[in-house]
């Protein structure tokens, strides 16, 4: 075993469990679905954007979001679908430009393709608008060196990955996900911070998400 | 009675300790679940199974019931065809026989706890007995268009609550409280849904007379007309022309339910001299459910209506074939081709059969998948975490809370 610095701050895992809030808002068709879209809270655009997430977390590829999703398979409009599924959620930092985007998409889409504006969801099959309330905890792991740190990736529950990774990069607005600002900002690595932040989360399920950082923090201790 | 541990292999370690670690958030508080029956039907079963994980999880839990007598459970059992759509007579007489035993409900039963959970619409009126405590209101079932003479009339007992809580989203309203989605669940290690010995399930053929020689359909639900027996006969009748089936109807009637003898008796009429299709009335006996479930080749329930449809998460955990109606909780149990079958129709509903009955390693891929999605998102701990971040979100109004 190779010799490990010692973080200036150890890492202590959290958990974030999640409550599906409703709203009893409803889209029937593309107008109003771009027009809540604008109005709801950042909680509804951050739900619908990540739910697919954590709810088919062993299925890959999954639908990357609520949106396009509902456009494809109910209004079965394609084209737009694959717009929507095509916004690249890493490369924002904050809800708000992630929510203008959507709405632009949707709204440019509805501008060249005015007969669209026709097309109406089913009773029942409506875009029905629901928001995440999180609840985030201390979990009961906490790692002072990489060694320690890659052992609980190992045993920690999806829900704390999803937490460090996704959650508290884009919904708390840190900017970057926690492990990368820890391993550089305590453990003074910034090679493997970067190497950990250009990963893309969102193309992986949680499981395979796992598997790959461990990989990656063990190559980098064992060299 | 399953306890917490054994569902570690199950659901793994850390989904356990997250219970635990919600649970110390809550101690201190003390919960009162109230709803119209003890035993029958899908509410009852979970607070059977989520009552004793909330207490061994150290919280104190009380479930009670209220009292009615024939008449009340009738006119409840309007409200309730009248909130799934169905059309009914509501009279004015309706609302008074709610009331005054509403009223002595409100006399009799002790409200005093920290979080006080109605469930459905019978207790609903208890709410007038709030004090300072916190109050919910759980509804079981789909009210996405419901007759407005009964939603208006206990809307007016809605609001009063603090927050709502529903089983799938488009059964959701706009109100003016909080109201969250929270699928219902079943328990892994019950009666109902344990693995079997081989040995029990034939055993349970046997009693009822049914022979292994043709491939087994069944659906399982109270004879209610919400839960169409008459359509899964017609499509039975449709595959039968075609393949070689035998068809098993099975339920048991709730205590508050006083139309399923009716149904029942419909149902034998339309079955007439067919030895093939197998009518039983199983009251209670979970075991026997889960061993019918368990020799069956295909699983079907073809609701009109659905609070959510928990049989059909009981098939899939098993590992079965579903065909059902996408109504209410139940396309978010399947999705089509993918977890099982779903279907609009009578027609629609044997074409799927007859699709499952000639492809059994697809049908077998289907089932595989549903036992997946079951595990990740139907069972019961899942269900006893929502309940406490339920009761937690209670005490905050924010989007985001550290605990």
């Amino acid at each position: 075993m190779p010799d490990l610095t010692k973080a200036k701050e150890p890492f202590r895992f959290s958990t974030r469990l999640h409550l599906t809030e409703l709203t009893g808002l409803r889209a029937t068709n593309l107008s109003q679905l771009s027009g809540l879209m604008e109005k709801v809270p950042d909680s509804c655009i951050y739900h619908h954007t990540h739910r697919f997430l954590q709810q088919h977390q062993y299925l890959s590829p999954e639908p990357p979001n609520d949106f396009a999703y509902w456009v494809a398979e109910i209004l079965g409009e394609d084209e737009l679908a694959e717009k929507l599924a095509s916004i690249d959620t890493i490369q924002y930092s904050d809800i708000a430009t992630l929510r203008k985007d959507f709405v632009s998409v949707v709204n440019d889409f509805l501008k060249d393709s005015p007969l669209a504006k026709l097309k109406f969801a089913r009773l029942g099959e409506e875009f029905y608008f629901m928001k995440s309330m999180s609840f985030i905890l201390p979990a009961n792991f906490v790692a002072s060196d990489l060694s320690e740190f890659a052992q609980m990736l190992k045993y920690i529950t999806f829900d704390s990955l999803y937490f460090h990774v996704f959650e508290s990069r884009l919904r708390l607005g840190k900017g970057e996900n926690d492990f990368s600002n820890w391993i550089e900002n305590s453990l003074g690595d910034k090679a493997l911070a970067d190497k950990i932040s250009r990963l893309d989360p969102y193309t992986y399920t949680l499981e395979e998400l796992r598997k790959k950082l461990i990989w990656i923090i063990k190559e980098r201790i064992f060299g | 009675m399953a306890k917490l541990e054994e569902y570690v292999p199950i659901v793994g370690q850390s989904i356990i300790d997250d219970l635990k670690l919600l649970a110390e958030r809550l101690k201190g508080r003390a919960i009162q679940h109230v709803n119209s029956t003890a035993v029958g039907g899908g509410v009852a079963e979970i607070l059977t199974r989520a009552v004793p994980i909330l207490k061994e999880l150290g919280i104190e839990t009380k479930w009670d019931v209220i009292k009615g007598g024939q008449q009340f459970f009738e006119v409840t059992k309007k409200f309730h065809n009248a909130l799934h759509g169905g059309r009914e007579e509501i009279t004015p007489n309706d609302f008074e026989v709610f009331l005054e035993t509403s009223q002595k409900n409100i006399d009799e039963l002790d409200t005093s706890a920290d979080i006080v959970f109605v469930h459905d619409p019978q207790p609903i009126a208890l709410v007038n007995k709030r004090r300072d405590n916190k109050w919910i209101w759980r509804c079981h079932i789909d009210v996405s268009s419901p007759n407005q003479k009964v939603w208006e009339f206990l809307k007016d007992y809605i609001i009063k609550y603090d927050s709502a809580v529903f089983s799938a989203p488009s059964f959701s309203p706009q109100l003016p409280i909080r109201q969250f989605l929270i699928s219902p669940s079943i328990d892994p290690l019950s009666d109902k849904n344990k693995d079997l010995p081989v040995e029990l399930i034939d055993g349970v053929l046997e009693k009822y007379s049914i022979k292994k020689d043709k491939p087994i359909i069944t659906q399982i639900s109270r004879f209610d007309r919400l839960k169409d027996p008459l359509g899964v006969i017609a499509a039975y009748q449709q595959v039968k022309k075609y393949i070689g089936c035998q068809l098993i109807l099975a339920g048991g009637a709730a205590s508050d339910d006083p139309e399923g003898l009716e149904v029942l008796n419909e149902v034998k009429a339309r079955a007439k001299e067919d030895k093939d299709i197998h009518i039983l009335l199983l009251p209670q006996n979970d075991i026997e459910v889960n061993a019918l479930q368990r020799a069956s080749d295909v699983i079907m329930q073809k609701s009109i209506r659905e609070g959510f449809g928990l049989t059909v998460a009981e098939a899939l955990w098993k590992g079965k074939p579903v065909v059902a109606s996408n109504v209410g909780g139940i396309p978010l149990q399947i999705k089509h081709k993918y977890s099982g079958l779903l279907c609009h129709s009578v027609e629609g509903a044997s074409f799927a059969l007859k699709q499952l009955l000639s492809n059994p390693e697809y049908a077998k891929k289907l089932g595989e998948n549903g036992r997946e999605h079951i595990r990740n998102n139907f069972l019961i701990t899942r269900h006893v975490k929502e309940y406490m971040l339920l009761f937690l979100s209670l005490y905050y109004k924010e989007d985001i809370v550290y605990l």
